[in-house]
């Protein structure tokens, strides 16, 4: 039996009706696959021009002209692995927090778990990322890399870039809903984000300021790529694990103010 | 108890007022939150999310107010109210897509709901496609999608188009796929909103037969509609709302009829103050008005008793009058002419002031706006002439007393006609030069 009533404070997460949907989130992921290079002539190949393209700027803008320090590995390299994970997170964050007001009429129609829309569309990044990951192999190869032991730690590397673009785009995509705002700041916030993240790595910055560097959620990401794939006589900064932390408060708390500002979407969005 | 499909206990729903404006500026936001700790006195109420910036001028609109109902298990009920009443606020609760004020619903079984046709389908899609998908969001699982595929695709009859991506669609192609996807979703309780308002006739009679056929099979339906037709022909009982709450329920026909009573306006503009009028002016029409079944002066519903009046004033008495009234439909098209001359009444000798009255046996016209002309002559020469001198408001009903309602096929009248059948051989039927 459905009972409808109203809800007061903070509601349950129903992570149980969430799994009961699971279909629904795959069925949405294949439909953002299906239609995402619909009328483009190189169709899937974007997804491997974009970031071999970024990566060639960065290593011309940064290396040649900033000297900013790549760790000893090959330039390209460095910022190559450092795209992917961002290209995940970025793409994420900026679809899935538009992810309800993109799908407004179904929001408004039909009842079904909100939090499927975020989490489907930041999901339906996985398959550019895959391609990416392909390329890299190649790269690797071609660079003569081999990585160490530490390649084992991307599998959880992954799921934390996932988390935090999930965590950050249920914040965004609730207040997206009602502000939209949100929508006019993210585009500048996350080129900003982007050079501090990807540009600049942990071991450039000041040993006092760390910390602070540490807060971003994605530092350590990206940080843990680096390591994961080209170090070899890499140390991983122990602060990383503070930005993972960050990762999982945001994506927490995210999922809490999803629910609670769920309410109301159908009336507002 | 155990029957209960859908209770619905003091339902309410308070919107504020411009609360569906589409874009609320941050920067109103920031300043209340700024504000807060200096405002002390509002109490902060239920549904106020820390976000929704609240004016301090804001007023509230109910919605819906106190609304209780039941509905039994295998019955069909409909809701029917002008727009605004809250139809559509009602069915958005029952369906879990916007949460109530207060009160509570509480439904048994399996929730399907239509409130739009093919909601969630993608224009780049193919029909196949889409039938998985807009399944899936309508809580389908892909087995079950799967295995009534087949189904869907022959009720929708787009075979041929079924790997067409549905941008190519006619309109009438993608509400009958939306349809029938939503149909065999094959729900317990079934939720329909308006969306029998759209698509031809024969769409809107295979819908109602597979919701029929749904009802039939002992599943429960809710149907929202402005159609009387439909909900007179559907359902058994029904509620009527207005201003968010329930103004009459019961038996459907009754209910129908005290909703009309409640909504009908009196004729406002007086034809009496028209100026744009042809003829010779030595008989003015001043006064339109009808007495009929639906006892309101600008409804009537067809198969019913109808009595046009229409108040006239002349100069002195007059003689060889006759009076014209025509029908025209909401696309201009005259629909039926009626006048007194046709029946043989050239009046003779009228007063100077009277009512011409014309009536109706059973009103043929189908359900639909019309609006009317009237022509009066005297000595067969046009004296008053008004087009669009009143509209009217013609309701289904139950022409032939058969329990069908005419109207859902298209066409324009219900007329009275008779079939038969009787034994005869088809040979001697060519014989006779029936045959080609």
């Amino acid at each position: 039996m459905i009972v409808i009533r109203p809800t007061k404070g903070w509601a349950s997460l129903r992570l149980r009706e969430l799994w009961a949907y699971r279909e629904l989130i795959l069925f949405l992921v294949w439909r953002d696959l299906k239609v995402r290079y619909k009328q483009t002539v190189l169709g899937a190949a974007w997804a491997v021009i974009q970031p071999l393209a970024m990566a060639l700027l960065f290593t011309i803008i940064f290396v040649q002209f900033a000297g900013l320090p790549t760790g000893g590995a090959p330039p390209f390299l460095f910022y190559y692995t450092a795209m992917l994970p961002w290209n995940l997170f970025a793409k994420g964050l900026t679809e899935g927090s538009n992810s309800l007001v993109a799908n407004q009429r179904m929001i408004t129609k039909i009842y079904f778990p909100r939090l499927v829309l975020p989490i489907s569309t930041v999901l339906a990044g996985l398959v550019d990322f895959g391609i990416g990951l392909a390329v890299l192999v190649g790269l690797l190869a071609y660079f003569g890399v081999w990585p160490t032991l530490a390649v084992a730690s991307l599998p959880v590397f992954i799921p934390i870039a996932i988390l935090s673009s999930m965590g950050i785009a249920f914040w965004l995509s609730a207040i997206d809903a009602r502000y939209r705002d949100v929508r006019y700041t993210l585009p500048f916030i996350t080129q900003i984000w982007f050079f501090a993240t990807v540009a600049v790595p942990i071991s450039s910055v000041p040993e006092s300021l760390r910390w602070i560097y540490s807060l971003n959620p994605m530092a350590g990401v990206v940080e843990g790529f680096r390591w994961a794939l080209l170090g070899q006589e890499w140390r991983l900064d122990p602060l990383v694990w503070l930005s993972m932390a960050i990762v999982v408060v945001i994506f927490v708390g995210g999922l809490f103010y999803f629910r609670r500002a769920e309410r109301v979407f159908a009336d507002v969005v | 108890m155990e029957n209960v499909a859908v209770r619905v206990q003091n339902l309410g729903k308070r919107y504020r007022i411009g609360e569906q404006e589409p874009y609320r500026t941050l920067r109103d936001a920031i300043a209340r939150a700024a504000t807060a700790p200096f405002r002390r006195t509002r109490p902060r109420r239920a549904d106020d999310s820390r976000y929704l910036a609240i004016s301090s001028h804001g007023g509230h609109i109910w919605a819906l107010r106190n609304v209780s109902l039941e509905v039994m298990n295998g019955e069909a009920v409909g809701i029917i109210g002008p727009n605004g009443a809250g139809k559509t606020t009602l069915l958005k609760i029952l369906s879990r897509i916007t949460e109530p004020t207060e009160g509570q619903a509480e439904i048994r079984g399996r929730l399907g709901s239509l409130l739009e046709i093919g909601t969630g389908f993608h224009q780049e899609l193919t029909g196949r496609e889409n039938i998985y998908l807009n399944g899936a969001i309508l809580g389908m699982k892909k087995k079950e999608i799967e295995s009534k595929f087949h189904d869907i695709v022959a009720f929708a009859e787009i075979s041929d188009f079924i790997d067409t991506p549905v941008k190519w669609y006619s309109d009438g192609m993608r509400l009958r796929l939306g349809f029938a996807i939503a149909a065999h979703l094959e729900p317990e309780v079934l939720l329909v909103d308006e969306v029998l308002a759209v698509g031809d006739a024969s769409f809107q009679r295979k819908c109602l037969g597979k919701m029929g056929e749904v009802a039939g099979e002992g599943r429960t339906v809710i149907l929202v509609s402005h159609d009387m037709a439909a909900i007179q022909n559907l359902c058994g009982r029904a509620y009527a709302l207005n201003h968010g709450r329930i103004l009459a329920s019961g038996e459907v026909n009754g209910v129908i009829s005290q909703y009309l009573e409640s909504v009908s306006r009196p004729q406002v503009a007086s034809i009496a103050d028209r100026t744009d009028r042809r003829g010779n002016g030595r008989l003015r029409l001043v006064g339109f008005s009808i007495l009929g079944a639906a006892n309101s002066s600008d409804t009537v519903q067809c198969g019913a008793r109808a009595t046009f009046e229409i108040a006239y004033e002349g100069s002195a008495p007059l003689r060889n009058v006759d009076i014209d009234m025509l029908f025209y439909n909401q696309f201009g098209t005259c629909v039926l002419v009626t006048g007194s001359s046709f029946v043989g009444k050239v009046f003779a000798e009228v007063p100077e002031r009277g009512i011409f009255s014309c009536r109706f046996e059973k009103f043929p016209l189908l359900p639909g706006i019309y609006h009317l002309r009237l022509n009066c002559g005297v000595n067969g020469i046009v004296a008053d002439d008004l087009k669009n001198a009143a509209t009217i408001h013609v309701v289904g009903g139950d022409y032939y007393g058969s329990g069908k309602i005419p109207g859902r096929g298209g066409g324009l009248f219900a007329v009275p006609h008779e079939w038969e059948v009787r034994n005869e051989d088809s040979g001697s039927f060519t014989r006779r030069g029936h045959g080609t």
